[in-house]
């Protein structure tokens, strides 16, 4: 069974994801590595993403684009591999680039993804997703994209306020 | 390039426990700037600082009401902060259930590395 777990710090701009799931981290790492099964998770089933370089390793890139409900793909996403430490450790750059590779500035600019796995007893583990915010602007576009998804019951803060305008 | 509201503003006001405070306090729009700064350990000017860092975040206006005026949270501003947060994690939750289906569908296999 997998156990899912999301932090959100407005003041660092970062949200941490955390799952468990019943496997090894080979697996899991399977899940970034192979540009087949990236393909079924990376994108929401109404804006597929499509691979179309990846390399895995300290300083390599990979690359891909979305396919949205209307047929159109999104301008092409790049990742910009800083760590590969297979199978326990991800880091990278994830932004929007034009057709020629420069980055896009009509996208939500470059933000960090640290990706953290860990075994954490017999065939179970420990995936932690730190999503780094380049700013709110870029948070809101790329939900853009995402929003199909809908809505879920809210934590935090905000929701602490917000429950004391409804009693007011 | 469309216009976006000030999330970077409206983020970063909320990120202090203080401000926060004085949202949740002018939910009511009872009290004016003199009588929010009686609430907290601060000068008046520091208080006064807080305010209009969450006023430019739009996060609250300050309105007259006959006479005085008054601090007064904008309910909505809030609102759409946390729905931006929420579809975040929305997405997230979507992609870790994806992954453990790709997982569960097929048997673990040996690692190519």
């Amino acid at each position: 069974m997998t156990v899912t777990a999301v932090q959100k710090d407005a003041n660092a701009l970062t949200m941490t994801v955390t799952a468990e799931f019943d496997a090894s981290p080979e697996r899991v790492w399977q899940l970034w590595a192979d540009p087949r099964q990236l393909e079924r998770w990376w994108g929401p089933p109404t804006y597929p993403a499509t691979f179309t370089a990846l390399d895995l390793r300290s300083g390599g890139r990979a690359s891909y684009y979305m396919t949205g409900p209307d047929g159109d793909a999104t301008p092409p996403g790049y990742w910009e591999i800083l760590i590969a430490e297979p199978p326990r450790r991800l880091e990278m750059i994830d932004g929007f680039a034009n057709a020629d590779g420069t980055p896009n500035q009509q996208m939500p600019g470059p933000g960090g993804m640290n990706v953290t796995i860990e075994p954490i007893g017999e065939s179970r583990t420990r995936m932690t997703i730190e999503n780094i915010f380049p700013d709110q602007g870029a948070m809101e576009q790329l939900l853009a994209m995402g929003q199909e998804e809908g809505m879920r019951q809210a934590v935090g803060q905000i929701d602490a306020i917000l429950a004391e305008a409804r009693a007011a | 390039m469309q216009v976006m509201p000030n999330y970077d503003g409206m983020f970063g006001a909320l990120a202090d426990a203080t401000r926060r405070d004085i949202v949740r306090r002018a939910i009511d729009a009872q009290e004016g700037i003199a009588e929010v700064a009686t609430h907290y350990p601060m000068s008046f000017a520091a208080v006064q600082k807080h305010v209009a860092i969450l006023e430019r975040a739009g996060l609250v206006t300050k309105q007259r009401i006959g006479r005085r005026k008054v601090v007064r949270t904008n309910v909505e501003a809030l609102r759409v902060a946390r729905r931006l947060l929420d579809r975040y994690e929305e997405l997230w939750l979507g992609r870790i259930g994806r992954m453990s289906d790709l997982i569960n569908e097929a048997p673990p296999k040996e690692t190519e590395q």
